[in-house]
């Protein structure tokens, strides 16, 4: 059960001496009891408080690693939407490598995949982990490629193996990389003491809601924590119905059982097919989502929407401020500023490529603020605009003297010709989507 | 271990809107379609119901778009200037199971076409298939409220969908609609509040509310996406919490969007990591599409075929589940 702030208050050490952050005990034991911090950011807390709030400062999900250096980190949400606050940790997305498809085959997919990125918004995309299956006989095989991974790749590994023995020398091949262990059945009492000696997180398979929470029992009772849940479907609809109702069990009824990340495999042959599950998946709370084959544009798809729907809604993404070429533009090009909120920039780039001409898109570092709100802030005036300007060296690389600002903020048009000598401001259409027709009826050059 | 589903249920409802008209009721459809009547979020179906399925419509053109991406021409080449063949051939071939017609051509700086020869497109379009028809026009004022009067006048009867109209410019096509019996798609920009002031506004006009459709607008995916979704979830949870300004249902243009994008034209040899463009095309799209359904979409428009068969197996696959719970 978990406790009030008032209960946690007395088993804190009432100093309010500020070191966690928070200026009072009070304030402390408040935002400990809405889950919003954690005992260990308080370093004077005693065993016993510890041993108290340990059920009750838990995270309601999990946080699981897989990996050693630089490890895939799953689970810890809070939330059912993201627009409550936000998702914190990025599902993690792999391929599966089933032995059947043969040494020479496997190599491939595993360069590609290892090999793959891609930058989006200034951030490196990357998928994260490999699902090895041994779906032959061929336990050499499986031994094999599971070294070939740990050789030539720094992904998180899941190990797949109908076999207990293969399992075994499995983790104990990889026993630095704290790999995790997929059971497609009951885990028997072999493959806990070995999850629990090597320190591996297991993914637990089930059928059925209450089969499911009676594994997780019995793995927490041999003493693996580190669980991962995996409630079999390949129906989209009751992949999202599970997912809901296991994140729901987990975040509003404490249900401890339920409290981990979620496993999704992906087994459409049609690639479509697969990215919309996987789609309907990423939004809807898997934490773990496995692909059958590598396809580049396919992951370029889905690493796309992984940023999108775990973009915290209330820190926008940035582009870098620069002057941005659209299309092919040469110094007599018209030049445009915006801001660098990455919603304003990607519309009036996209606005300025679809009006056909080639521009100069001058982005100012407004921290990420759309114009008006930065304008307000006093992000995006003159001044600002104007030092920036200077400072990208903008009027040595155009011959233009002319500049387009946003109509919606037309009142700072005086006030950067003033910062800005030499150049006539124009003041621009309101909506992205009038530029096509502004840039046709406005001479900018 | 006795586990007990957490249900929520809910006070709200989404209104069920119907779209087209038979010969019983004044139009020439060969069949109506129903979208709404959701009693809980999208897809759950173990504590509410959903009468309707998302539906999926694809879009013709009263004149070619300038930027259509290369990858479509595959597809629609021989029909793209000929709206009736192709609303056909998305009917007939793939599926459509509504066609929208989009009357971008009647735009002053896109062929300035009269609203008499938009109102023949509509006309062919009508002749060609039997699906109901949404009519899509653009954010050129008086244009457009010139075009859909005329557009509502000549389809009166045949309570076509039409869209959209927006905050700034709502009155005449709102009375268009009114006094030719269409129903009308709601456009705002990203925003619950200001959804939710349109709305109003067409209440406060004696709009009949089963007749209203929300557009909260389509950002596809990478571009804004994420502002969508989350404002889809928000007007979703807030209809079904009971408030009567944001219960209907929603559409939503996945297909307009992504197709707009660097994504659906560059070719892979000038963005190597980002794959190959023939199939990316649709990804996108797909991406774009299913994220939505998953936010509450009821009626999605869609471009490229392999989508919409994507989308619709999709759809009557996670419909199944109904019976699963």
């Amino acid at each position: 059960m978990a406790l009030s702030g008032l209960d946690i208050f007395k088993l804190l050490p009432k100093t309010n001496c500020g070191d966690c952050g928070v200026p009072t005990c009070m304030a402390f034991a408040m935002k400990l009891a809405q889950k919003k911090a954690e005992l260990s950011e308080c370093p004077h807390a005693s065993d016993e408080a510890k041993a108290a709030l340990g059920a009750a400062s838990e995270p309601p999900i999990r946080l699981i690693k897989i990996g050693r250096k630089n490890p895939l980190e799953v689970g810890n949400e809070t939330v059912m939407f993201r627009h409550e606050k936000t998702f914190f940790h990025q599902p993690g997305i792999g391929i599966q490598l089933r032995i059947s498809e043969g040494e020479e085959r496997l190599r491939e997919k595993i360069e590609d995949f290892e090999g793959y990125s891609v930058e989006r918004v200034g951030e490196e995309l990357k998928p994260d982990l490999f699902l090895i299956t041994q779906d032959s006989q061929d336990k050499s095989l499986f031994l094999k490629i599971l070294e070939l991974v740990k050789q030539s790749s720094r992904k998180a590994v899941i190990l797949d193996s109908p076999d207990e023995d293969a399992r075994k020398a499995g983790v104990e091949l990889l026993k630095d990389e704290r790999t995790a262990i997929f059971l497609r059945q009951e885990a028997t009492q072999t493959d806990l003491e070995l999850a629990k000696t090597h320190d591996c997180p297991v993914v637990l398979t089930a059928a059925a809601y209450d089969e499911l929470a009676s594994r997780v029992e019995k793995a927490k009772q041999a003493g693996v924590q580190d669980l991962i849940l995996n409630l079999e479907t390949t129906n989209t609809g009751l992949r999202l119905q599970h997912n809901t109702i296991l994140r729901r069990s987990a975040l509003k009824k404490n249900f401890k059982p339920f409290g981990y990340p979620l496993f999704t495999q992906i087994f459409s042959e049609n690639a479509y097919d697969a990215l919309a599950s996987a789609t309907a998946s990423l939004c809807k709370y898997d934490s773990i989502i496995v692909l059958p084959e590598y396809d580049k544009a396919l992951l370029y798809a889905l690493l796309t929407l992984r940023q999108n729907i775990y973009t915290d809604p209330q820190k926008p993404i940035q582009v870098d401020a620069k002057v941005y070429p659209i299309g092919e533009p040469t110094p007599e090009s018209p030049v445009f500023v915006t801001t660098n909120f990455s919603l304003t920039y990607f519309i009036v780039s996209g606005e300025i490529e679809n009006s056909g001409i080639s521009a100069h898109l001058v982005v100012c570092d407004t921290e990420g603020q759309s114009v008006l709100t930065a304008w307000a802030a006093g992000k995006f005036v003159g001044e600002t605009i104007a030092k920036f300007i200077k400072e990208a060296g903008l009027e040595q690389q155009v011959k233009t003297r002319k500049i387009v600002i946003p109509g919606f903020v037309s009142q700072i048009s005086g006030d950067l010709e003033e910062n800005l000598p030499g150049w006539e401001v124009i003041v621009g259409c309101q909506e992205a989507s009038d530029i096509p027709s502004f840039v046709k009826n406005v001479q900018l050059t | 271990m006795n586990f007990e589903i957490p249900k929520e249920t809910n006070t709200g409802k989404v209104l069920e809107v119907t779209i087209g008209a038979t010969s019983e009721h004044g139009g020439t459809r060969t069949h109506t379609v129903e979208i709404g009547g959701s009693t809980a979020l999208p897809f759950h179906f173990f504590e509410g119901h959903h009468p309707h399925p998302p539906r999926v419509a694809m879009e013709v053109f009263d004149k070619k778009p300038e930027k259509y991406p290369a990858l479509l021409l595959d597809y629609f080449g021989d029909v793209i200037d000929h709206p009736g063949d192709m609303a056909k051939k998305c009917v007939q071939e793939y599926g459509a199971e509504m066609i929208s017609i989009r009357l971008d051509g009647t735009h002053p700086e896109k062929g300035n076409r009269s609203a008499d020869e938009a109102a023949e497109v509509v006309r062919q379009v009508l002749d060609s298939v039997g699906v109901p028809i949404i009519i899509t026009g653009h954010s050129h004022y008086e244009k457009i409220n010139e075009v859909m009067k005329k557009v509502c006048e000549v389809t009166a009867g045949e309570n076509c969908l039409i869209s959209y109209v927006e905050k700034d410019n709502y009155k005449t096509i709102a009375a268009a609609c009114l006094a030719y019996g269409h129903t009308i798609v709601a456009q705002t920009p990203i925003d619950v509040n200001l959804a939710k002031q349109l709305n109003i506004l067409l209440t406060e006009m004696n709009f009949p509310r089963e007749k209203m459709v929300m557009d909260p607008l389509t950002g596809a995916l990478g571009y804004g996406l994420e502002y969508s979704y989350s404002i889809m979830e928000r007007i979703r949870i807030d209809a079904l919490a009971g408030d009567s300004m944001m219960t209907f249902p929603m559409l939503v243009n996945p297909g307009y969007e992504s197709f707009r994008v660097k994504e659906t034209r560059a070719p892979e040899k000038d963005y190597p990591d980002w794959g190959d463009l023939s199939l990316r095309g649709a990804y996108w799209e797909i991406g774009t599409a299913m994220s939505l359904l998953a936010a509450g979409a009821d009626l999605l428009i869609l471009y490229h075929p392999h989508t919409v068969a994507t989308v619709k197996s999709k759809i009557e696959e996670m419909f199944e589940a109904k019976e699963g719970e």
